[in-house]
């Protein structure tokens, strides 16, 4: 077994892949793997059913999350659509397993590629159009796909929304928050491997490159039409994945919960938790998703005492105004959001005593 | 053809809203090429303001206007002050991201104080303003956006044109170095802008609210309806936001009267991807020419 290399006195990188690696020591790989046996063996047994059913759903806003973030953490492109892309993946996954009649795993791989298609549908604009243009145009998109998933019925039932068959996986029966657990979990892994080694290939480059300065980028031999197409294409083949998954988890998908304020919360997600940087979608998801349940609960408890049931039921646009305030906080006085708060954390203990 | 008519009152005085509403966006953009998402969410705080003026506190009419209107421009000098300032050397994501979260936030808190109800303004407008005309009815408060609209879009054209400040907001929007450097005091001009953008807002949003009533929701929705008008006239031209108000006006009132009432709300988005894809700086915008 090779030397462990826990405390480094620098960074003394002798060849490229050093440089390149994921983790700089073997104390990151270790906590990984820790981290793996919690979330796969610990986690699972000792929650209730309803801190799974949120740990669940912060994995699949986490998915998004990556996604959205590789689109505009890591290539610049603002895009408010992202709402209406998770609900094209809910719907693809829904009337693929209703109405052709895919097993579990296909139907969700296929909704991940129609949403890659349908995004890179909306990336057309960008070839032509720059930041505030194409922000622009996606928020048309989130509108137009909006209006189709009510007004298409034939194709998504209108309103009355798509009831989906059972999950199965292998012959065993997905139901419940714990197998779901396992599926949503394992399909998190994979996604955030590949995202983490999309970065680190030519691929990435190419989108760092581009936010950085597309007219450099073009200039330096990047087609940059294609790599955003290709951003885009990542991207939504994120959101539709999680879609999928959120429509099998959900058991019935109506149009309503994919609206401007999911793409909004999708953005919040990434600015909290930190623009281009992987665990930062994963901690800003973390933060949304219980900042979500934590107002819920405040109603829902203030409703239960009688003299405040009427402040309460005031109190539920208050999740608006809190969300706005959340964001708004972290934009002025945290602008790379909690990333860098765990990255000063860790390096503080790194350095410690010298942690000023 | 009464029906024709009738729809291209209506949609030309819808037009002038959003012509109005477009205009305060144009500024800011201008001024400081910010993107204002929480545009709608200033309509409907203007609206408001006018209803707890006149129908709580029971303020004469013409009295409860202006101190909306005083009350409006001083909300956009705070809302510069308090969130924009800290911003200003920030990438630009950040500031429309902070725009949205302002959103979020001005929505729920209306929503919290307020609540998701439809209320009315006081009958004000003075009948005789309505006109007939052979068929048609023309109500007082088309009329009166008519009159408003234009009133407004002429003072603001003299500001900008012959006004001292209104020179140094062309000037900080054309370009900010050099008019730093003439000594032109450009926090002056942000503040000033977004001040002028919430009192056109408020305006705008008053005269939604005669029409159609005052509703959180609705009001903000319109908000979002001034992208597709400001992207087809230009994002950088005020003559061009006039233009494009009055054409999406127009479209969306004959979509609403001649097809379907459904589609009415998504068509200025459909015109305004169709604008993007064929000509992305609008019809009086500047085209920013990249060669590489």
């Amino acid at each position: 077994m090779r030397k462990l290399k826990l405390h480094p006195c620098g960074k003394f990188n002798e060849r490229y892949e050093e440089e390149l690696t994921i983790f700089s020591t073997d104390f990151g790989r270790l906590w990984m793997w820790v981290g793996l046996f919690l979330l796969f063996v610990v986690i699972p047994f000792i929650c209730k059913p309803y801190f799974l059913y949120i740990i669940n759903h912060i994995g699949m806003a986490a998915i998004a999350a990556i996604g959205l973030n590789i689109l505009i953490g890591y290539t610049g492109q603002i895009s408010l659509g992202h709402g209406a892309f998770f609900g094209v993946g809910a719907y693809a996954a829904a009337i693929l397993a209703t109405a052709v009649g895919f097993p579990f795993w296909l139907s969700i791989l296929c909704a991940g590629f129609i949403t890659a298609l349908v995004g890179m549908l909306f990336g057309i604009p960008s070839v032509r159009l720059k930041h505030l243009y194409l922000t622009i145009a996606t928020l048309a998109g989130q509108f137009i796909l909006q209006y189709l998933f009510v007004q298409w019925d034939t194709l998504t039932k209108g309103p009355e929304g798509i009831l989906l068959p059972r999950a199965t996986l292998f012959g065993v029966d997905v139901k419940g928050d714990r197998s779901f657990f396992y599926v949503i979990f394992v399909c998190f892994v994979v996604m955030t491997w590949i995202a983490v080694n999309l970065i680190r290939t030519r691929y990435g480059r190419a989108f760092i490159a581009i936010r950085d300065n597309d007219r450099a980028a073009e200039g330096m031999g990047i087609p940059i039409f294609r790599y955003k197409l290709l951003s885009f294409a990542i991207s939504s083949f994120y959101a539709g994945f999680a879609g999928g998954l959120s429509a099998y988890y959900i058991g019935s998908i109506t149009p309503e919960p994919y609206t401007l304020m999911l793409s909004i919360e999708f953005i919040a997600m990434i600015i909290i938790g930190g623009l281009g940087s992987i665990p930062g979608s994963v901690f800003g998801a973390i933060f949304i998703t219980l900042l979500n349940e934590v107002l819920t609960h405040a109603t829902g408890f203030l409703m239960n005492i009688n003299a405040l049931t009427k402040v309460a039921i005031t109190i539920a646009p208050l999740r608006e105004f809190v969300f706005g305030l959340a964001i708004v906080l972290f934009i002025i006085f945290e602008p790379r959001g909690l990333a860098e708060v765990w990255r000063i954390v860790k390096s503080s203990f790194k350095l410690w005593p010298f942690s000023y | 053809m009464e029906f024709f008519l009738q729809l291209l009152i209506q949609g030309l005085s819808v037009g002038f809203l959003y012509a109005i509403a477009a205009l305060g966006f144009v500024m800011i953009f201008k001024s400081s090429s910010v993107l204002n998402f929480a545009h709608g969410d200033l309509l409907a705080m203007g609206a408001f303001f006018f209803l707890v003026l006149s129908l709580w506190l029971k303020l004469p009419i013409p009295i409860a206007f202006l101190f909306t209107l005083a009350g409006s421009f001083a909300m956009g000098f705070v809302i510069e002050r308090l969130f924009l300032r800290p911003l200003i050397g920030e990438a630009l994501i950040m500031v429309i991201m902070l725009t949205v979260g302002l959103a979020a936030m001005f929505k729920g808190l209306m929503l919290f104080i307020f609540g998701g109800n439809v209320f009315n303004y006081p009958e004000f407008l003075p009948k005789g303003l309505a006109i007939q005309w052979g068929a048609i009815n023309i109500s007082p408060v088309y009329v009166a956006s008519f009159i408003i609209g234009i009133i407004f879009l002429s003072i603001f054209g003299f500001f900008f044109k012959y006004s001292s400040q209104g020179i140094y907001m062309r000037s900080v929007a054309d370009n900010q170095p050099a008019a730093l450097s003439l000594g032109v005091h450009v926090r002056r001009v942000f503040a000033l802008s977004w001040a002028i953008a919430a009192l056109v807002c408020a305006i705008s949003g008053v005269i939604l609210g005669i029409m159609t009533g005052i509703n959180v929701h609705d009001i903000s929705a319109m908000g979002l309806k001034v992208f597709p008008v400001v992207i087809l006239g230009g994002l950088e031209s005020i003559g061009g936001a006039i233009i494009g108000g009055l054409i999406i006006g127009l479209l969306e009132t004959f979509t609403g009267g001649y097809i379907s009432t459904a589609l009415k709300e998504v068509v200025p988005y459909i015109v305004l991807v169709f604008i993007l894809l064929v000509k992305p700086y609008g019809l009086f915008g500047l085209v920013e020419i990249e060669r590489v």
